[in-house]
C-alpha cells in the first residue's frame, strides 16, 4: 500500500469541492481522507488529501488534479518533513467503575475529556493516525458509542510556506 | 467604457466581442431573454431540431475551421441534451463553448420547472464550466470561456446562466480581465527534452512517427511534414489524425490501430523508437497495452501533461505546444544532421515496403452484383477529391471512411473517435458547412446514425447549408453485426434495422427539402456522386444499398495484441522471418 499526503491549494469558488471529489471517483482514485478549510488568504482555500495509490503512480493524480481550472499548486508533504494531525471524538460507555481507568487513558495519551455524563464519556484527541488508532485501540474494551475523526490536515516544518508563489500568482494579471 | 444594459444584452455583446459569428441552438424558458437582444445581433444564430444538432454543429465548425464552435440550448432538457457532444468534444479535444440557460437564481435547487444542475453534470466532461447566477459576472465568463476552450488542450467549455441574471441590468465594459490563476498551459517545449529527442531519432534504426489528433489542433501539419522529409521516418496517422500527414506521401503507412493497415500496426509493434506527436495511446491504437510495440522506447510530445505516462511510459517527455515543439525539433535535428548525424533506416524501410505491398488495404466485391460499401467510400473519395470535408458517424462506415478516402489536408476529416458517438456524421457536416461555405462537406452515415440526427436535414434545408450525405445503407448496426459475426456464432441478436424497407430514405430527404437519390449496383456509383456534385442549392442525400455482410479489416479484435491482427477472417499476416 502507498499512501501519500497532498496538500492542494484551490481557490475558493462554488464548486471546488466537488470538482476535486468527483475527479478522484472519476479516474479511480482512492482518497483515504480529505479536509478542506480557508488558509491565509481569503481567496484560497487549501485540502489535504491523503490518497491511497497502488498501481497507478501518484504523477497522474497529481497531474490530472493541476488539470483543474481552480486547483493552483499540489505539495506532497513528506511525512519525515511535516506536521500531520487528525482530530478525533470519541464517546465512550463508562460507568462508576470504569471511569476513572478511562480518564487515565486519555491522559496518558495527552487526549482531553471534553463530556462527561452518567453512562459516557467524550474525549478530545489529536495526533497522527497511528496515535489516534493505538488510543481507540486501547478504549474499545469500553464500549465505544460513537466515534468521529476529522480528515488529517498537515503543514511542513521549517519557515517556508507553500501559499507564498500561489499568492502571487492570484496577484498576477492574467 | 461602459454602459447600463441587461444581462442578456452583455452576454450577446460578449460573444460579438470575442469573435463569434455562427451560433446553433434552440430558446427555451429560462434562456429566452438572451434570444431576445439575439434577434438584433450580427450574430448567425442556426435553429437546430434537436439540442444535440447543435452541440455536433459546433464541433464540426471547430474541427473544420479551428475557431471555436459555439451552441445554445435551455434548461433543463435543453442543456441535458447537449450532454453527449460536450463529452464527445471532451474526449476528441474540440474546442467549443456551450451557453445553457438555468432556472433562476432563487429557484436552484428546488427542483423547479426545466431545472436541471447542467454545470454538476458536466463536470466530468468539460475542460471547466461557469455558473453565472450574477450579471456583472457575464464578460468575464465568457471572455474565459472562450480563452479555456481554444488555449492549451482545447475542449468544451460550459456557461450556464441564470434566468435572472439575463434580466437584471447590469454594467458592459470590453475588454475584461481574466481571473484563471490555476490555468498556465505550458506552451514552449524544455529545449533539453528536444535535444536529447533529437539525439534518440538519429540514433535509432526502426522509428515511427505515431502521429495523433494533436497535430492537428495545434495546426502543426506542415511542421510535421518538414519533420518527417528531415528525418526520413515513416509516419502513421491515427483516426482523429487523419489529413495530419498527406495520404499520398511516400512516407506515410496509413492508420494504426483495431482497422489499421498491417503495415501501420506492424511499424509500431517492430519499432525500437516511438516518435508519439499530439497522440495518447488509446486502447483502439495499442491493442493489449502490455503487448504493444514492446521494443520500442518512447518520445513523448503532448500539451497536457496527464497525458504522458498515462498509458506507456515516455522515455523522453516533451510538454508544449506541437506547433512549437516541431519547429525546434527539426532544427536540432539539423544541427545534429550537420555535424555529421544521419540516421539509418533503410532496413526499417526494406521491412515496411514488404508489408505494404504484401498486406495492401483491400474489399470483398460480390459476384450477385451487390454494391461493396468500400467501393462506394472510395469513388466518393476520389471523384468529390481531397479538398472536400468529409465527416463520419461511427461504425463500419466511419472505418472505411479513414481508411478508402485519401486525406491531402487537414480539418478535412471530421469524426468522433473517442466517445463514438453514433449520430454525429450530419450535424457535424452542417457546422463543417457554415464554417467553410465554399467547401463540399460530406456526411459519410450509416443507416443506424442517420437514423439518430437526421433530422438536421431540415436545418440545412431551411438555411441553406447544401451538405451532402452518402448513406451507406446495410440495413443493420453494421459493426456491431460485425462483432456478431466474428465473436457470438453469428447470432444477430438486434441488430437488423430493417431500413432498406424502413424509411425510405429517398423520401425521407425529400420530405425534409433535400435531394433523394438511390443507388443499387456499382454501374451507378460514379453518376450518382456526379449527380450529388452538381447539385448545390439544398442538401443531397444518397441512398446506397450495400452488401450487409461486409467486414472492416484488419482487425485487431477488442482486448487482443496488434501482433495478433488479422487481414480477413482467419487470416494472420505473416511476420515471419521479417525481422531483420
Amino acid at each position: 500500500m502507498s499512501r501519500h499526503t497532498l496538500s492542494v491549494l484551490v481557490e475558493d469558488k462554488p464548486g471546488v469541492l466537488a470538482r476535486v471529489a468527483s475527479l478522484f471517483s472519476r479516474r479511480g482514485f482512492n482518497i483515504e481522507s480529505l479536509a478542506v478549510g480557508p488558509t491565509e488568504l481569503p481567496e484560497i482555500s487549501r485540502m489535504t488529501i491523503v490518497v491511497n495509490v497502488e498501481g497507478l503512480p501518484l504523477e497522474q493524480v497529481t497531474k490530472q488534479l493541476n488539470k483543474l481550472i481552480n486547483v493552483l499548486k499540489i505539495v506532497e508533504l513528506d511525512p519525515e518533513a511535516s506536521v500531520q494531525r487528525e482530530i478525533m471524538l470519541v464517546k465512550v460507555r463508562s460507568d462508576l467503575e470504569t471511569r476513572s481507568h478511562i480518564l487515565e487513558t486519555a491522559q496518558l495519551f495527552r487526549a482531553k475529556v471534553v463530556d462527561v455524563s452518567q453512562e459516557a464519556v467524550t474525549i478530545e484527541a489529536t495526533g497522527k493516525a497511528d496515535k489516534l488508532q493505538a488510543l481507540l485501540k486501547v478504549l474499545e474494551p469500553f464500549g465505544i458509542k460513537e466515534l468521529v475523526k476529522s480528515g488529517m490536515v498537515a503543514v511542513g516544518r521549517g519557515p517556508r510556506s507553500i501559499s507564498d508563489r500561489a499568492l502571487r500568482s492570484i496577484d498576477r494579471p492574467a | 467604457m461602459s454602459e447600463k444594459i441587461t444581462g442578456a444584452e452583455s452576454l450577446v455583446r460578449s460573444l460579438e466581442s470575442v469573435g463569434v459569428t455562427d451560433v446553433f441552438g434552440i430558446p427555451g424558458g429560462a434562456i429566452l431573454p438572451l434570444y431576445d437582444p439575439l434577434f438584433d445581433s450580427s450574430i448567425r444564430h442556426i435553429l437546430v431540431r434537436h439540442e444535440q444538432g447543435a452541440g455536433h454543429a459546433a464541433e464540426g465548425y471547430a474541427a473544420a475551421s479551428g475557431r471555436v464552435g459555439v451552441c445554445m440550448a435551455t434548461s433543463g432538457p435543453g442543456a441535458t441534451n447537449l450532454v453527449t457532444p460536450i463529452a464527445d468534444a471532451n474526449m476528441d479535444s474540440v474546442p467549443m463553448v456551450a451557453i445553457t440557460g438555468q432556472v433562476p437564481s432563487g429557484a436552484i435547487g428546488t427542483d423547479a420547472f426545466q431545472e436541471a444542475d447542467i454545470r454538476g453534470i458536466t463536470m466530468p466532461i468539460t475542460k471547466h464550466n461557469f455558473l453565472v447566477t450574477n450579471p456583472d459576472d457575464i464578460p468575464r465568463a465568457i471572455t474565459e470561456a472562450f480563452h479555456l476552450a481554444s488555449s492549451g488542450r482545447p475542449g468544451p467549455v460550459l456557461v450556464d446562466v441564470s434566468k435572472d441574471a439575463l434580466q437584471a441590468e447590469t454594467e458592459f465594459s470590453w475588454p475584461v480581465q481574466m481571473d484563471l490563476p490555476g490555468y498556465h498551459p505550458v506552451t514552449k517545449p524544455h529545449s533539453k527534452q528536444v535535444r536529447e529527442a533529437a539525439r534518440m531519432i538519429l540514433g535509432a534504426r526502426q522509428p515511427v512517427l505515431y502521429v495523433g489528433g494533436g497535430v492537428i489542433r495545434a495546426g502543426a501539419s506542415a511542421a510535421l511534414r518538414r519533420l518527417a522529409e528531415v528525418t526520413g521516418i515513416p509516419v502513421v496517422t491515427t483516426l482523429m489524425a487523419r489529413g495530419a500527414f498527406p495520404d499520398s506521401h511516400p512516407q506515410h503507412l496509413g492508420m494504426p490501430g483495431m482497422h489499421g493497415t498491417v503495415a501501420a500496426v506492424g511499424a509500431l509493434q517492430k519499432s525500437d523508437l516511438l516518435i508519439t506527436l499530439g497522440a495518447r495511446f488509446d486502447d483502439r491504437v495499442t491493442g493489449k497495452l502490455s503487448t504493444f510495440a514492446p521494443d520500442a522506447a518512447v518520445i513523448h510530445a503532448d500539451i497536457d501533461p496527464a497525458e504522458i505516462g498515462k498509458n506507456r511510459t515516455a522515455d523522453v517527455p516533451i510538454v508544449g505546444d506541437l506547433a512549437e515543439i516541431l519547429p525546434e525539433l527539426v532544427a536540432a535535428i539539423e544541427a545534429e544532421q550537420a555535424d555529421g548525424t544521419v540516421g539509418d533506416y533503410e532496413g526499417w524501410w526494406a521491412l515496411l515496403n514488404r508489408m505494404r505491398e504484401t498486406y495492401p488495404l483491400g474489399y470483398e466485391t460480390y459476384d450477385d452484383g451487390t454494391l461493396s460499401p468500400q467501393y462506394v467510400i472510395q469513388r466518393l473519395g476520389l471523384i468529390s477529391g481531397p479538398e472536400s470535408i468529409y465527416t463520419a458517424g461511427v461504425g463500419q462506415h466511419q472505418m472505411w471512411a479513414a481508411q478508402f478516402i485519401g486525406y491531402e489536408h487537414p480539418n478535412t476529416w471530421l469524426n468522433s473517435g473517442g466517445l463514438g458517438t453514433m449520430g454525429y456524421a450530419v450535424p457535424a457536416a452542417m457546422g463543417a458547412k457554415v464554417a467553410m461555405p465554399d467547401k463540399t462537406v460530406w456526411a459519410i452515415d450509416g443507416d443506424g446514425c442517420f437514423q439518430m440526427t437526421n433530422q438536421e436535414l431540415a436545418t440545412c434545408t431551411i438555411n441553406d447549408i447544401p451538405i451532402k450525405v452518402a448513406l451507406i445503407n446495410n440495413g443493420n448496426l453494421g459493426m456491431v453485426r460485425q462483432w456478431q459475426t466474428l465473436f457470438y456464432n453469428e447470432r444477430y441478436s438486434n441488430t437488423n434495422l430493417e431500413s432498406f424497407r424502413v424509411p425510405d430514405f429517398v423520401k425521407l430527404a425529400e420530405a425534409y427539402g433535400a435531394y433523394g437519390l438511390r443507388c443499387e449496383s456499382p454501374e451507378q456509383v460514379d453518376a450518382v456522386i456526379e449527380k450529388a456534385m452538381s447539385i448545390d442549392d439544398a442538401p443531397v442525400v444518397i441512398d446506397f444499398v450495400v452488401h450487409k455482410d461486409a467486414m472492416v479489416w484488419p482487425m485487431v479484435a477488442a482486448g487482443t495484441s496488434n501482433d495478433d491482427i488479422m487481414v480477413a477472417r482467419e487470416m494472420a499476416p505473416d511476420w515471419s522471418g521479417e525481422d531483420d
